[in-house]
């Protein structure tokens, strides 16, 4: 019988729909799993409300995990919540340097609040790493990016935006 | 009357409508980027409207889910703010009404953030990131047209000029906006509205824009009553799922 720490492991294996470099668990989608009883309870949050992608998360996740807990006689629930927020803090370094890899600036710190109030961030380009870039839109190809060019190498990307 | 299920109603119902209607500006935006900026702002606030309305259906016992509330209930039911039905018009029309939604939104939010109720917080904290961005959007434009050429400038004068009176709904005040603030878990909107002035007079000086005289405000939206355009834009909105009652993709 799998623990909680092994369907979490198991979660480490399906990908962001939009994002397939990181999976839901780097994303920081993923909030909490616990075995309780005959059922397996998996906490997923949306980065952002509306974000189409969460339904399509679900059915992955339930996809790939029911016929397993069915296998010891359990129900797979995944749950939607929306506390505590989802913030960009929760990609580790590592998830980072994914997205930097696959062609998304990844997001500072949140700590640093200049992106809400108006100043723009120093983004630097995942192509060329040149920080000289500007801000095409604060919207980018889904919810949780923003839409950026770099100056040097004219580059367009998408930028992970910071919340 | 159930002030928690109608409180909750003018919150998804404000979110439905404005989400819907940036819906419509899906490939007719000006130029691509504002045709992705509008519809990501309008997927924000259907996500917000298919939480507040959850919420709504709990409210009255889980007799209607949000589908429910959302396709199968008439005009007279919406509880929206008439500023929110407000047609798409033309793009500067589109960034007037934005601008004077997301500048209560964000007080709204923020208050609700300390709601006694933690799922009604819950929501609000998170909207609350979105609402921020939000106004940081539509402010910009209304800097942009307003200090642009003389032809974006007279044009967004005179949405400003026929939109704002309809920002009175946003700060109505009854019997369920006191309850929800008395008991803690909701906002008396009035309060709201010092922190919205603030962010409009700031915005209009940097935009050169002259606040229009003062014009009895429109109220109703909160009570059922609504204007023309609602109907048109729930009869689109709506047809599907009242034709084919059990349709599923």
């Amino acid at each position: 019988m799998r623990n909680a720490d092994d369907w979490l492991a198991l979660l480490h294996q399906v990908p962001d729909p939009e994002i397939p470099v990181l999976n839901v668990v780097e994303m920081g989608i993923v909030r909490n799993v616990e075995v309780v009883q005959n059922c397996v309870e998996v906490k997923i949050t949306p980065t952002y409300m509306g974000c189409p992608a969460m339904d399509a998360i679900a059915d992955d996740i339930r996809a790939q995990l029911t016929p397993l807990a069915s296998e010891e006689g359990r129900a797979l629930k995944v749950e939607l919540v929306y506390a505590p927020a989802w913030t960009t803090d929760w990609l580790s370094e590592a998830a980072k340097d994914k997205l930097e890899a696959y062609g998304i600036a990844p997001p500072g710190k949140t700590t640093d609040k200049r992106a809400l109030s108006g100043e723009t961030p120093t983004v630097r380009c995942p192509k060329c790493k040149s920080e000289t870039t500007e801000l095409v839109s604060l919207f980018g190809s889904t919810a949780c990016k923003a839409h950026y060019r770099c100056n040097d190498c004219s580059e367009p990307f998408d930028h992970f935006k910071c919340i | 009357m159930n002030a928690r299920f109608e409180y909750l109603l003018r919150l998804g119902d404000d979110a439905l409508i404005l989400g819907q209607q940036l819906g419509l500006w899906t490939g007719h935006g000006p130029v691509l980027e504002e045709d992705i900026a509008l519809t990501n702002i309008g997927l924000d606030q259907i996500g917000q409207a298919r939480a507040w309305l959850t919420l709504a259906g709990r409210a009255e016992n889980d007799q209607r889910d949000e589908d429910a509330l959302a396709f199968h209930r008439d005009q007279s039911e919406f509880r929206n703010a008439q500023l929110c039905e407000r047609p798409n018009g033309h793009f500067g029309d589109t960034i007037v009404r934005q601008f004077l939604f997301d500048a209560y939104a964000v007080p709204l939010h923020a208050a609700l953030s300390q709601s006694n109720d933690a799922e009604i917080a819950a929501i609000a904290r998170k909207s609350a990131k979105e609402s921020v961005y939000h106004l940081r959007h539509s402010s910009a434009w209304m800097v942009r047209l307003g200090d642009g050429t003389e032809e974006s400038h007279a044009k967004v004068q005179e949405s400003l000029d026929v939109l704002l009176p309809f920002a009175g709904d946003l700060f109505h005040s009854d019997a369920v906006a006191r309850t929800a603030a008395t008991e803690g878990w909701g906002v008396d909107p009035a309060n709201l509205r010092e922190a919205w002035e603030h962010h409009l007079v700031q915005t209009l000086t940097e935009a050169g824009l002259k606040r229009p005289e003062p014009a009895p405000e429109q109220c109703g939206g909160r009570i059922g009553r609504h204007t023309e355009g609602l109907s048109f834009l729930l009869a689109e909105m709506q047809v599907l799922p009242r034709t084919y009652p059990d349709a599923k993709w």
